[in-house]
């Protein structure tokens, strides 16, 4: 099987409102960042993918209204997923297996602070028999956090250690937002938003976009780059019926881990998408790691880039494997209420 | 790339309200024709592609996450595309790519509007902060693209009834096709009113709720069955403000059509295609679609419609099932005109059926003119 790896990466500096900055402002820098330290031209690209959300942008066709960000003159192959862009690269890997082509550019971008997150998200759910009880993002969380504190799956003491240990990781990346890090009785003594999740257990509105680059074996050579190599990637996604799920588990994540023979205990470090500090204790246990072993970036809780935090997850993974002394990562990308869509990618790096 | 094939195509009964069924039901009404038709069952279904156009016609964020159940794709990979009005083309060529890969042996794509859930020509006119809304919906958007052919082509003023009344005429032959005009003719779309100069009412496409549901799968599995294997697919974007770029006559369409003729190992697609679905929202697209995917010379695509060989009996049949100018459940639309190719190469489209057709063509096209999706598909491997 062909081999593909990832060449680049490109994040802005997450902002938590980025004001009339638009998509195409939020993008161009990334793109161009990625392809100057790739030094690749954009007519060297030849496949384009997206994720964003309409529903973010408040209006039709936010990727229309990106794509005048990239030079689009003589027309490109391109193609967008209304989903994380991590699914954008994804699609990209098949196109590059499948020979359709050789070297892709691959962006998210979303702007969270114009609206009330919280309750746009609730139009994602089933629209006849969930969506009218308007529960919104945090509740559905707090309602998985809930039903892991009454299965003694949950400590409040992990989620403290979740948001201590992204805030500490973060400061080795200065695109995340600033974090407050909380003393033990700060944080048991801080106001719910919604039981048992408080401000420092959700991730903060974020506005941002990112963009990753990844090339064929044979692009690399061609173009004298140094990949790191998706060496193995799968996604999967569980019921839309909260009824169906035990919220206990993230039954995709591993189911996925044995359909892709992963040995979790040979991964270095892991990076995941994970909003609430609840799914990061969540992850560490499925994953068998110690929670500040997980997201070595920050991860979501110091910045969460709609449509792109996904994207971010590998991203980080790959920059990490690029500048440090590891050989293997595990990134994470995740979309839906309670972790419902998942997608795990395995990377590994020349060394 | 491993060979693939489309065998399976399902639709539902296009309708401007399907008001007897849910967004899921509808959606069921396809996957289900078309597991039927192409033999496989749910367990055979390695992964599902779901596409539609934006979210705002139904009011539902990423529907993909809470139909995840009712498509089959619980505990399977789900991806979920959007490229506008060209989706279901996209979305046909992204499933495709899953077996192309080699990664997926048989896939479930499925595309779906329900368009009576909304509004679309409110959807379709989006207010962006800092910019001046147009509120124009896709008609009055696309209108002055068809002035601007009509004044280099100089073509008469028929040539757009007479598509609308030929598109009429072959859902006519269609019992899935939403509008149904008996006695539809010339005078009759001539006396319709004046909606965004040159079109008349009858020359739009209507709004509609309806699925169409592809089965694609590897040879392996698709040899032995009745098969509309995919010869050539690709896709082409331009953005919306590209300082000269030709609205009328994109270069994205004219590469994306090369593209794929490259791959089939069509020179002159004319007499090599046997017959065409290609999106025609408003009548005059006819035409100009004609000359941009090289079947007729420029500003000589009209002389075509005129001499009726884009009719089912014509030297190049385009539209046979009705095209969108009859059923226009939006995001689904380009997969329709995808399915309805692979339909007629292999000998099932009923009534609406080009006698041995053995190679054909399937087209969308979507955004502001700018986003391009194709396939040719063929009896043979």
């Amino acid at each position: 099987m062909k081999r593909i790896g990832l060449v680049g990466y490109a994040q802005n500096r997450i902002k938590s409102d980025a004001g009339s900055a638009n998509e195409v402002e939020l993008i161009m820098p990334v793109v161009h960042q990625v392809l100057s330290d790739t030094n690749l031209k954009q007519e060297d690209i030849d496949f384009t993918c997206s994720g964003s959300c309409d529903y973010l942008q408040g209006a039709a066709f936010a990727f229309v209204e990106g794509l005048n960000a990239i030079q689009t003159y003589p027309p490109i192959k391109e193609s967008h997923v209304e989903m994380d862009a991590a699914w954008a690269l994804y699609e990209s890997y098949l196109r590059i297996l499948s020979g359709e082509a050789e070297i892709a550019l691959i962006y998210g971008f979303g702007k969270s602070s114009p609206g009330n997150l919280d309750q746009i998200m609730t139009l994602q759910l089933d629209p006849y028999y969930v969506a009218p009880l308007w529960p919104d993002r945090v509740n559905l969380a707090a309602l998985q956090a809930n039903s892991m504190l009454q299965a003694g799956k949950l400590l409040r003491e992990e989620m403290f250690e979740a948001v201590c240990a992204a805030a500490q990781n973060a400061k080795t990346n200065p695109n995340t937002l600033n974090m407050i890090v909380p003393t033990l009785e700060e944080y048991l003594a801080s106001e719910m938003i919604s039981s048992p999740l408080t401000k420092f257990d959700c991730a903060p509105i974020s506005d941002g976009a990112s963009a990753i680059i990844i090339a064929s074996e044979a692009a690399c050579k061609k173009f004298d780059l140094e990949p790191v190599w998706i060496e193995k990637i799968g996604h999967q996604v569980d019921s839309g019926n909260f009824g169906f799920r035990d919220l206990t588990l993230v039954k995709p994540v591993s189911e996925l881990i044995k359909k892709l023979s992963l040995d979790i205990q040979k991964i270095d470090f892991i990076e995941t998408h994970t909003q609430f500090s609840h799914e990061v204790v969540l992850m560490a246990k499925i994953l068998n790691r110690p929670i500040p072993q997980i997201n070595l970036s920050g991860g979501p809780l110091a910045g969460n880039v709609m449509m792109a935090a996904g994207l971010d997850a590998i991203g980080h993974a790959y920059k990490i494997l690029r500048d440090k002394n590891s050989v293997s990562a595990l990134a994470h990308a995740s979309s839906g209420p309670c972790l419902q869509h998942n997608l795990l990618a395995c990377l590994r790096s020349h060394r | 790339m491993n060979p693939a094939a489309v065998i399976g195509v399902g639709q539902t009964k296009y309708d401007s309200k399907r008001r007897d069924v849910s967004m899921p039901g509808l959606i069921r009404e396809a996957i289900d024709k078309a597991l039927i038709q192409s033999g496989v069952d749910w367990e055979d279904v390695d992964a599902v592609i779901l596409g539609k156009a934006p979210d705002m016609f139904e009011g539902v964020m990423m529907p993909e996450l809470f139909l995840a159940d009712s498509i089959g794709a619980y505990n399977k990979p789900l991806l979920r595309v959007h490229t506008a009005g060209s989706v279901g083309g996209s979305t046909a060529i992204m499933a495709a790519t899953h077996i192309t890969s080699g990664q997926y042996k048989c896939v479930l794509t499925v595309s779906f509007e329900k368009q009576s859930e909304s509004n679309a020509t409110w959807a379709l006119s989006p207010k962006y902060p800092y910019t001046p809304h147009i509120n124009a919906g896709a008609g009055g958007y696309f209108a002055p693209y068809m002035r601007e052919y009509i004044r280099r082509s100089a073509a008469p003023e028929h040539i757009g009834w007479k598509v609308a009344v030929k598109d009429r005429l072959n859902a006519n032959l269609n019992p899935l096709a939403h509008l149904q005009i008996p006695n539809i003719d010339l005078e009759m779309v001539k006396s319709t009113p004046m909606l965004w100069e040159p079109l008349r009412y009858l020359e739009s496409c209507p709004s509609s709720d309806g699925a169409c549901a592809l089965i694609i799968a590897s040879s392996d599995i698709a040899k032995g069955k009745n098969a509309a294997w995919i010869k050539g697919m690709s896709v082409r974007s331009e953005g919306t403000l590209s300082a000269g770029r030709d609205e009328v006559n994109p270069l994205a369409g004219q590469l994306c059509a090369k593209d794929i003729y490259n791959q089939a190992g069509i020179c002159d697609p004319l007499k090599e295609i046997d017959c065409a679905e290609i999106y025609v929202p408003f009548s005059w697209y006819e035409p100009m679609w004609l000359e941009n995917l090289g079947f007729a010379e420029k500003n000589k695509g009209w002389m075509f419609t005129d001499q009726g060989r884009t009719e089912i009996s014509g030297d190049i049949p385009v539209n046979m099932s009705g095209g969108v100018l009859s059923s226009n459940p939006i995001g689904a639309s380009g997969m329709i005109r995808f399915g309805e190719a692979a339909l007629q190469v292999m000998g099932e489209a009923g009534n609406h059926q080009v006698d041995g057709a053995k190679i054909a063509m399937g087209h969308a096209y979507g955004g502001a003119a700018q986003f391009f999706a194709m396939w040719i598909v063929a009896q043979e491997i």
